[in-house]
């Protein structure tokens, strides 16, 4: 923690016009040349009849405009800029208490439909959206059917015990992931309120419980 | 059979599981998905689609009572052999850059003198309603099966559209924070079970273009390169795009200028 304070106090030291324009892999970022046509370009690719809350998919946040400017690589000073600004945005459920019920978090972590609009194939209304953490992470063994995008979590508590401070990492990470890596490939799902404080206190005793099939098996 | 092909799956994975490492059971994975590529392959139901689609092209229709074949795709009048895997390109009789689709929908308008809204009406086929576009669409790509893929953008306007479809490639929105780099911008992943391409590669894109229009076993229809885009914008959470808008031909032109030099087995069949 200590180095990484010092890491972030040089980066704001060295802040340049010259870091702005680098990765960390020191590569050069070029930026795109049509940027503001192409977003005009994009806009108009919906219709203006469309529901105003369908719209309001397409804005970005500060983090997003940012990523996609940098081809998810920023700088280090940017990248320093959304994780201070993200970690901000946590909130916890009113009781405090982090850790759920591991078996609604399993079934959380299973789901993976809702929140598809358009008028080809929607979801029909209501239905409830999962975070489907099996799409990029393998979690309990006994679930085959999951992607690669992420890390696998197996053993995620067994791995790490389960202490006050893992279990406000696993919290904070799947509520806001790019206060810890900006612009990672990980939904913001607690930011976005597509899954509640609650239901992340479940997918994190899912991770956590030592009952829980991602420990135990 | 589809339901026979995932029964299959998870008894290899589970078996797998039991006797290997994970990556015994991922190429496991690969190697039963391959097997079942090939066997559909044999018998692609586009192919009834595609002589619908060779009949639609010959056939006088619309007001004009005329047929398509004066329809130039970019190699001249009538020209099909390898135009689909050219496209999009930069029409100066039209002032902008044309994937297949928006190419098809100008020449039924301007040749057969349908309006815009009837020659895109049935854009996809749904049950029980099929699609003329569909049908074109896959005559017309299967008319470059075998050659490579040439889209170089060298026409300040289709260099102008890849940039922008690189930009949108990349443009993060919506509640899952998803674009289409998300998904799309590494090597060797895996959403579930289903392998991702890495789009910014010539490897990845091209394993990706080479083979639409495709016939989806999982939707039981041919599909379109714009229905394939629409529905990844869906997928993401996205609102739907609209059809043949810029941001969709922009799409394309980046990933065919990606996939250059990749050689078109079309029409394709896919999960």
């Amino acid at each position: 923690m200590k180095k990484l304070m010092f890491a972030a106090l040089c980066a704001a030291l060295t802040h340049t016009a010259l870091a702005q324009e680098k990765t960390p892999s020191g590569k050069a970022v070029a930026k795109n040349p049509v940027s503001a046509e192409a977003e005009q370009v994009f806009r108009n690719s919906f219709s203006p009849d469309n529901p105003k809350y369908w719209m309001t998919r397409i804005e970005q946040d500060d983090a997003m405009r940012l990523c996609g400017q940098f081809k998810d690589n920023p700088p280090a000073a940017v990248r320093q800029k959304i994780e201070l600004a993200q970690k901000a945005t946590i909130r916890y459920p009113v009781d405090g208490k982090l850790m759920g019920n591991w078996k609604e978090g399993e079934k959380i972590a299973a789901h993976g439909r809702g929140g598809h609009i358009g008028f080809i194939q929607p979801d029909a209304p209501m239905t409830p959206r999962g975070g489907n953490c099996y799409a990029c992470h393998q979690l309990a063994v006994k679930e085959v059917a999951y992607g690669t995008i992420g890390p696998s979590l197996h053993h995620f508590g067994k791995l790490r015990g389960n202490s006050d401070d893992i279990v406000k990492y696993a919290y904070d990470k799947i509520y806001n992931s790019n206060a810890f890596n900006a612009c990672t490939n990980m939904p913001r799902f607690g930011l976005h309120n597509w899954l509640t404080p609650e239901e992340i206190t479940h997918v994190v005793a899912f991770l956590m419980d030592p009952e829980s099939p991602v420990n135990k098996d | 059979m589809r339901h026979g092909l995932i029964r299959t799956l998870a008894g290899v994975a589970i078996t797998a599981t039991f006797v290997g490492s994970v990556a015994a059971q991922d190429s496991k994975f690969a190697d039963e998905l391959a097997k079942y590529r090939e066997a559909l392959a044999d018998g692609n139901p586009a192919d009834l689609l595609e002589v619908k689609g060779a009949a639609l092209w010959a056939e006088k229709r619309g007001p004009k009572n005329a047929s398509l074949e004066q329809c130039d795709f970019g190699l001249g009048p009538g020209k099909l052999e390898g135009a689909y895997a050219q496209l999009p390109r930069y029409f100066k009789d039209a002032g902008k850059v044309m994937d297949v689709e928006s190419r098809l929908v100008h020449c039924m308008m301007t040749l057969q003198g349908f309006t815009r809204e009837q020659a895109t009406k049935n854009w996809f086929s749904r049950p029980g309603t099929e699609s003329d576009i569909e049908a074109l669409v896959t005559f017309i790509g299967a008319k470059s099966n075998g050659m490579p893929i040439n889209v170089p953008a060298t026409h300040p306007e289709e260099k102008k559209m890849y940039q922008i479809g690189e930009y949108v490639f990349y443009r993060r929105s919506g509640p899952q924070d998803f674009s289409c780099a998300i998904c799309h911008g590494q090597d060797g992943k895996r959403i579930r079970l289903q392998e991702l391409g890495n789009l910014t590669t010539k490897e990845g894109a091209g394993t990706a273009m080479k083979t639409w229009p495709s016939y989806r076993v999982s939707q039981g229809a041919v599909w379109t390169m714009e229905r394939r885009l629409i529905d990844c914008m869906r997928q993401a959470r996205f609102p739907e795009p609209k059809y043949l808008s810029d941001s969709i031909i922009a799409l394309q032109v980046y990933l065919q200028k990606n996939a250059t030099g990749t050689v078109m087995e079309t029409p394709g069949i896919k999960r």
